[in-house]
């Protein structure tokens, strides 16, 4: 036994985080995509000072302006700044996508979670109940739940979480399944512990790595599926700038001015990237078995 | 002698597929306080079902699990809390058995925060070094993961972890052959020496005969689920009556210089515990089994005072007479 080797306890607390972030930060796609996230959240949150204009500013002598350095992005037709409008947009799309994300995982990692530990009976009720739900296609389901509860921001936000409970009951169930056959379970039933402490110290932490990788995918497919909601009106209402509904706005004009849906649409499209990046990165990182 | 733990007719079936595996069947057996019962059988024999079963993990199938003299399945939801306490475990795989994202102390402390046993922090981190003391493990691993740290060390969290709510009965479920043999004679030692402190109770799983050996003061041969043969440590080594003990026995590595060393090689393979066929479990690679053996389960017989043998034909096969 080697007891005389010295370090410092508290600097090894750390030593786990510390570790997947080295790891994460050698994967240069990673990098590239948590950079682009940076950037958006950043813009999104400082909106009202990174936008040249503000997204409600009409200015109907400069209609439908070609992207020039006064309009980045050129003007909608209503002579708005798409720049300015892109940007706040940015705000609502990663507003509705982390929320609904959030909402998605906190009830469908419940739902799973509990599947999993208790089995039996249980676990096939609550999956049975999200097959039915998954076996709606998920747009169809978060146009129908929108639909019925009307356009705007919150509801499509419920709406798209909603949508999303079964794709984590299903990934946290399996995470769960396969903590729960581990000995120090059984080390904690042995002690005692009671099964909400069981689930909540011991298996959820050990079940997390799948949970955030899905969570990262899935922020890209909620912000896709807001688009989608807001480019067939279900979603934000206007003139919130979001960025399927200026795709929707610019439709009509695409022949004439290219710039009104080619902004929002890259705008989606880098961001949707960026989280992919992101979260791919991350699921290696957090594979020990990755370890080099 | 005072008996602690009392098992009547313990049985513990798995549905599967292909019938009902008879992991556990019918295994009678009790452990007197401050004593090692030792459980060897080859891999698949029941010995860790066995364990568990009697701790609780697994539900019973059948039969009567009595502890101080109470059946454990008539105790209230209280109660049952109460004898978390008393019967511990400690585990095989010293690497799965900790949760990698939880420090050295909160590993341990984890039962005394279960049962609200510290009043306060200060408290609870006093037990907790306390008890990493009384393990040997140095206080500045108390914030380490367990992957930071070696097998045996990680195997003395375990055991400080069981200790923590003062057992009086400790399941070891092959707590050694996951460790290297240098470390494995650190770990018994440890283990020998808590019991002499705490007059703790073990149960002591193990498929290493010679660890059975050295620390047991009784010891049982399962086979199948079933009882081959009990009896007092030494007794088993100088007077072994049951042929699968006598095979189990001669396939102990020893150092002999007079030359040959008879060896007892069982031929095919262990049977299948799924809906085993009446009579002796061991009947189809016994090379004494006639067909009584195939026909009816052989009766357990007290040969001598606590040693007891599971066949037909012991007094034939070992020249004796048992009245």
């Amino acid at each position: 036994m080697s007891d005389r080797e010295e370090f410092t306890p508290r600097s090894k607390k750390k030593s786990q985080i510390s570790e997947i972030l080295k790891r994460l930060l050698m994967n240069h796609a990673a990098v590239v995509g948590m950079l682009i996230m940076l950037i958006l959240i950043f813009a999104a949150i400082f909106a009202d000072y990174v936008a040249p204009y503000s997204y409600e500013q009409q200015n109907l002598n400069e209609m439908f302006a070609r992207p020039s350095l006064k309009h980045l992005f050129g003007t909608d037709n209503f002579g708005r700044d798409i720049f300015s409008r892109v940007i706040y947009g940015a705000r609502i799309s990663l507003f509705i996508g982390l929320t609904s994300v959030v909402l998605g995982c906190i009830s469908g990692g419940a739902l799973g979670a509990i599947a999993a530990y208790y089995g039996g009976r249980a676990d096939n009720i609550i999956m049975r109940v999200l097959d039915v739900m998954n076996s709606i296609p998920n747009l169809l389901l978060a146009i129908s739940l929108s639909a019925s509860m009307g356009a705007g921001v919150g509801n499509a936000m419920i709406a798209i979480g909603i949508t999303s409970i079964p794709i984590y009951a299903r990934v946290v169930r399996a995470a769960v399944m396969t903590v729960k056959e581990q000995e120090y379970i059984e080390a904690a039933r042995v002690l005692g512990v009671s099964n909400r402490r069981i689930i909540l110290r011991h298996i959820l932490p050990n079940s997390l790595a799948p949970i955030i990788v899905q969570a990262s995918l899935g922020i890209a497919g909620a912000i896709i599926t807001t688009a989608s909601l807001s480019f067939i009106g279900l979603g934000v209402v206007p003139p919130t700038p979001e960025w399927g509904g200026m795709l929707s706005a610019g439709r009509q004009y695409i022949r004439n001015h290219w710039h009104m849906v080619t902004f929002p649409g890259l705008a989606i499209m880098i961001t949707v990237m960026s989280f992919n990046l992101f979260g791919d990165g991350l699921r290696d990182a957090l594979d020990p078995r990755l370890k080099r | 002698m005072d008996t602690l733990l009392d098992v009547k007719n313990l049985k513990k079936f798995f549905k599967t597929p292909g019938g009902m595996l008879h992991a556990v069947d019918g295994l009678t057996f009790n452990i007197d306080r401050g004593k090692t019962l030792g459980i060897v059988g080859e891999s698949g024999c029941g010995k860790s079902t066995l364990g568990r079963t009697v701790i609780g993990l697994l539900s019973k199938s059948g039969g009567d699990v009595f502890f101080e003299g109470r059946n454990i399945k008539t105790l209230t939801k209280d109660e049952s809390l109460e004898l978390r306490k008393k019967m511990q475990m400690i585990f095989q795989d010293p690497f799965s058995s900790l949760n990698p994202r939880m420090t050295v102390s909160e590993s341990i402390a984890e039962g005394l925060i279960a049962h609200n046993i510290c009043k306060n922090g200060i408290e609870l981190n006093r037990q907790v070094s306390n008890l990493m003391d009384t393990v040997g493990l140095a206080s500045r691993f108390a914030l380490s993961y367990p992957h930071e740290l070696d097998g045996g060390r990680r195997q003395r969290i375990g055991i400080a972890r069981a200790l923590a709510l003062n057992p009086k009965f400790i399941v070891c479920d092959e707590p050694v052959s996951a460790l290297d043999v240098s470390i494995q004679a650190q770990i018994l030692n440890l283990l020998q020496d808590l019991q002499e402190e705490k007059g703790l109770t073990y149960m002591f799983i193990t498929h290493n005969l010679s660890v059975v050996k050295h620390i047991s003061t009784e010891i049982m041969v399962m086979y199948l689920g079933r009882l081959v043969e009990k009896s007092p440590s030494d007794e088993l080594f100088e007077h072994t009556l049951h042929p699968y003990t006598q095979a189990l026995l001669s396939a102990i590595p020893t150092v002999n210089l007079d030359g040959k060393k008879e060896r007892i090689i069982l031929q095919g393979e262990i049977f299948s515990p799924i809906n085993p066929n009446p009579g002796c479990r061991f009947a189809a690679r016994c090379v004494y089994s006639r067909e009584k053996c195939r026909e009816i389960d052989p009766e357990i017989n007290e040969v001598t005072p606590g040693h007891f043998v599971a066949c037909h034909f012991m007094e034939e096969i070992n020249g004796i007479h048992v009245k």
